[in-house]
């Protein structure tokens, strides 16, 4: 299945581009997504406590299992205001 | 502002973007504008700063912030908006304004906006340094 990746602000200057499209394993869940981006970009590992991932636009945890099509979008700890 | 009271914004917030939300009856307006500083935290000459924001969720945020507002302090109405992009020192880089029929519930709307934006709200900013450099910065709680 294909999902749509989404990066901001320190994570995306890691990733080097803000929007990707990730292959993934029927069943695979927000944390396989982490570990094969972890492969690509060593850069990532540091930030794993403190990344926060959204799935459609909600927040959710490493566990959560991913459906072709969804947007998974990865960011820092937040800084608007 | 008032045909859509959340919204993400290209470049500075027009500080005069609250002049035509009154005028429903309530008693009360309170509002809030976050403006570039020329320091940062550890004392750092700043220049600017760059927002970006993942604007769908962000502007979902504002709408459950104003609804969790409704919640807390009874009948108010919230706008929010958030620069995204470059800004200078001085600029408008987010307005919050409450709505409410007493001063009380639009002051106290008002402060848990910003502070539940600050808090939440998918925005990140980096500092420009007057040196060159430039750094992403994360919120504390009392900014």
């Amino acid at each position: 299945m294909q999902i749509r990746l989404l990066a901001f602000a320190s994570l995306r200057e890691i990733l080097r581009s803000s929007e990707r499209s990730l292959s993934l394993p029927q069943g695979a869940r927000v944390g396989d997504a982490q570990r094969l981006l972890e492969e690509q970009f060593p850069g990532l590992a540091p930030h794993r406590s403190s990344m926060r991932i959204a799935r459609n636009g909600r927040l959710v945890d490493s566990d959560a299992t991913l459906c072709d099509g969804d947007e998974i979008a990865l960011f820092p700890p937040v800084g608007g205001g | 502002m008032d045909s859509e009271r959340f919204s993400i914004v290209r470049g500075p917030i027009d500080p005069r973007c609250f002049e035509n939300i009154a005028g429903a009856g309530e008693g009360a307006l309170v509002t809030f504008l976050g403006i570039v500083r020329n320091t940062a935290h550890d004392g750092r000459a700043v220049v600017g700063l760059s927002y970006e924001a993942y604007e769908t969720m962000a502007c979902t945020e504002f709408k459950a912030i104003d609804a969790q507002a409704r919640e807390r302090f009874g009948d108010v109405r919230l706008w929010i908006a958030h620069a995204v992009g470059d800004l200078a020192v001085g600029e408008v880089a987010v307005a919050v304004a409450a709505t409410a029929e007493h001063r009380a519930a639009a002051f106290e709307a008002c402060r848990f906006a910003i502070d539940q934006l600050k808090e939440r709200a998918p925005i990140w900013k980096k500092e420009r340094y007057a040196d060159g450099n430039a750094q992403w910065r994360a919120n504390k709680t009392d900014e």
